[in-house]
């Protein structure tokens, strides 16, 4: 399923396994795909969840969702960890959460960053949740990446 | 209309009772064959988290909007709409959502363009039923494929275009967003993204009533003498003159629509679906910025 790589650029294999099982299922299934990682989207840990005042809000999303990222490290190898807060009525926003968290969290900063910002287009979504919902997966990752940054340079 | 009215004494002041039902008397009828219940929010997996039982989902982008041209769905992609979800034109239909019935009305809204008769909001919509700890599901009843008629979306009645709206300047104008989008201090809703508009403010003369006004905190709409007192009291609204009501894409100033028309009564009740993200990007109409209505040019 070469086509379905954006930009002719790998993704990491835990993202491209994502992106692959979205795209083999037909529209309605996707949706019940999304609800799976929506459900699965682990809690925060007690130091994040007595603290909400350290998470970033994402604004672009449509529905509330914070989230935090841990990068273990200075340079290109440092482990990166994701952690995210969306409230159960926010089952897209914490779908969208779950994706990024099972592609991405215990990557390298190098392979987080190097994701590319396009990806969310090719989760083969769009006819199912809209273009539009999506944008908000795609301000999740630039602030993800954003974070990365900063720690890296921190 | 075929099935009874919710004749709770709470609704009785209202302009058309029979527009509203209460979540006891949508769970007393659930079941009967002349109702289809329909889920209708902005968060498109809410339903697949769980609805009322029997309820079919309606998503406003993904069935009602056109997918090319900015407009609705015409009036065979309807009929098909509403065969699949096995609602006839006779069918009772009751909407309820998220977000203090947002989507919900919206969805009633173009139902009602589309002229189905029976067409009923639940008070207080997905998140009392939930409070109140009545039966959800996740499980998804298949229905059989009805005969709906095609018929032509009419929107000559409850909907405005730009046009109209330019001619409408110096009439009853209302503005149902937020005050920092009146004021022109953002172009979207707190919290939500900054987009969709060049330019904010509001539209000439619009009076602000944002639309949470109507509603109580549990999102069961006010009683019609709270109603009055903000819409004719308060902003000197005139029911028996034309009324405009909008926001950024028509989905908030739907509920507000629902509020003055089925609620209070008012007599012409147009919404300007087009609302900010259209007249915020048109080159040189006339808008105002801050806290007054403003004088509209002549």
């Amino acid at each position: 399923m070469s086509e379905q790589q954006p930009n002719g650029r790998s993704l990491p294999p835990a993202l491209a396994q994502v992106v692959e099982d979205f795209n083999d299922l037909e529209i309605p299934d996707r949706l019940q795909l999304l609800l799976e990682f929506s459900d699965g989207l682990p809690p925060l840990p007690q130091r994040y969840a007595e603290h909400p005042e350290l998470l970033e809000p994402v604004p672009e999303c449509q529905s509330p969702i914070f989230l935090h990222v841990e990068v273990e490290g200075d340079d290109g190898d440092a482990v990166v960890h994701l952690y995210f807060s969306a409230p159960p009525e926010a089952p897209t926003t914490r779908g969208f959460a779950g994706i990024l968290h099972e592609g991405l969290d215990g990557l390298s900063a190098a392979e987080v960053l190097a994701v590319p910002m396009d990806f969310t287009d090719h989760l083969g979504l769009g006819e199912a949740v809209s273009m539009l919902r999506l944008r908000g997966m795609a301000a999740m990752l630039f602030r993800i990446k954003r974070q990365v940054q900063e720690k890296m340079a921190g | 209309m075929t099935m009874p009215f919710d004749d709770d004494a709470r609704f009785a002041d209202y302009a058309h009772p029979q527009r509203i039902v209460g979540t006891k008397w949508l769970e007393r009828h659930l079941g009967s064959e002349d109702l289809v219940v329909v889920e209708s929010d902005e968060d498109v997996l809410l339903y697949e988290v769980g609805h009322i039982p029997s309820a079919v989902k309606i998503d406003w982008h993904l069935d009602l909007n056109d997918p090319v041209t900015r407009d609705y769905i015409d009036g065979e992609a309807f009929a098909r709409l509403m065969s699949a979800k096995g609602i006839t034109r006779d069918t009772t239909i009751v909407v309820y959502g998220d977000k203090s019935n947002w989507w919900a009305a919206y969805a009633m809204w173009v139902f009602t363009l589309f002229g189905h008769e029976d067409v009923r909001l639940l008070d207080g919509g997905r998140a009392l039923w939930q409070a109140e700890g009545r039966a959800m599901t996740r499980a998804v009843e298949s229905r059989e494929p009805t005969d709906y008629p095609v018929v032509d979306r009419d929107d000559s009645v409850e909907r405005a275009y730009l046009p109209a709206v330019l001619d409408f300047l110096g009439g009853q104008l209302v503005d149902v967003r937020s005050e920092p989008e009146y004021t022109g201090e953002r172009t979207h809703m707190p919290d939500y993204p900054q987009e969709g508009a060049l330019r904010g403010g509001h539209i000439p003369g619009a009076v602000s009533v944002p639309w949470a006004k109507a509603a109580n905190d549990d999102g069961t709409f006010r009683s019609r003498a709270e109603l009055e007192q903000i819409y004719l009291t308060e902003q000197g609204l005139d029911p028996s003159e034309p009324v405009v009501a909008y926001c950024r894409i028509g989905e908030r100033s739907a509920h507000s629509w629902f509020a003055l028309k089925h609620l209070l009564g008012f007599e012409d009740v147009r919404n300007y679906d087009g609302s900010w993200t259209e007249w915020g990007n048109l080159v040189r109409v006339p808008i105002v910025k801050g806290a007054e209505p403003g004088e509209v040019a002549r």
